[in-house]
């Protein structure tokens, strides 16, 4: 598990130090980037291209390897069916990020800069997944029929 | 806003693809940063997940390093608190009912050509994009 946790804090500082410097951190370049009918900014489009290269070459080398380095097998989603929670999540997920221009990543890499906006966007985006563990909890789920 | 060159978002792009692509091949699983958080928190119904909390305490190391060493970023956001509680609290509720964000769904999911990836990734890039177009309308600009 050791491993499995170093593997995840490295990961995770490669990721944080590209949302820094890709400017991705910062909400007015993305709002400038959604803003594709106004004065649209491009930048935002290497982030998600230079994001893809090395990802998309992991994964279709994933098919020639059994399993991954530190797991006994991949945990990699099979789902193919798009579904209702799939659409209306993404489009909330969508409205919430036009509103103020941050998404998950960058809300935590913000919290850096130590500005009361980005912990009230944090905690409110955490508030959000509690709400949604709530209402699928097994305690609120529809009872089956008797 | 100045205009930034396009090194800075192309390297940084390569980074974070790098991480994703790691994070696959070494612990065998997505980089998508909404269901990590919900899993360093317990919020998952799986209990507190370490490699969660890792990649977040990753994030927040990185970023601080890039803010202070490598590139001050700007970091201009809205001053609303109404408009940081409702956008906080969809990104929150929708990446997880959306089953993930920007880097589960775009970049790990484009990058497999998973079709509910694709899905989500154009549902909510068109509505973050008109939400931006509507704002501008009503107010003006933000």
């Amino acid at each position: 598990m050791a491993y499995r946790v170093f593997a995840s804090v490295l990961c995770g500082l490669l990721f944080g130090v590209g949302l820094v410097i890709s400017d991705m951190v910062n909400p007015a370049r993305v709002l400038a980037f959604l803003d594709v009918t106004g004065a649209w900014d491009p930048s935002l489009a290497f982030v998600m291209g230079g994001a893809l290269i090395p990802s998309s070459i992991a994964y279709a080398f994933k098919h020639r390897r059994s399993r991954p380095v530190l797991e006994s097998q991949f945990h990699v989603p099979e789902n193919r069916t798009i579904d209702g929670p799939l659409v209306g999540g993404a489009a909330l997920f969508g409205l919430g990020w036009g509103l103020v221009g941050l998404c998950p990543g960058p809300a935590i890499a913000s919290l850096v800069t130590g500005r009361w906006e980005a912990v009230l966007f944090a905690a409110a985006m955490l508030v959000g997944m509690f709400a949604y563990r709530i209402v699928t909890s097994p305690r609120n789920a529809p009872r089956a029929a008797y | 806003m100045s205009d930034l060159n396009f090194v800075w978002p192309l390297s940084g792009g390569l980074l974070i693809g790098v991480s994703a692509a790691l994070y696959l091949l070494l612990n065998g699983r997505i980089a998508g940063i909404s269901g990590l958080t919900a899993s360093a928190f317990g919020l998952t119904g799986a209990g507190i997940n370490p490699l969660g909390l890792g990649f977040l305490v990753g994030i927040l190391s990185g970023a601080a390093v890039a803010f202070a060493w490598i590139r001050h970023a700007d970091f201009s956001i809205t001053e609303s608190s109404v408009l940081l509680i409702i956008g906080g609290l969809l990104v929150g509720f929708g990446t997880r009912l959306g089953s993930g964000c920007t880097s589960g769904h775009g970049v790990c999911g484009l990058a497999r050509l998973s079709p509910r990836s694709i899905v989500a990734t154009a549902t909510f890039m068109i509505v973050a994009a008109t939400t931006v177009l509507a704002l501008r309308q009503i107010v003006g600009g933000l």
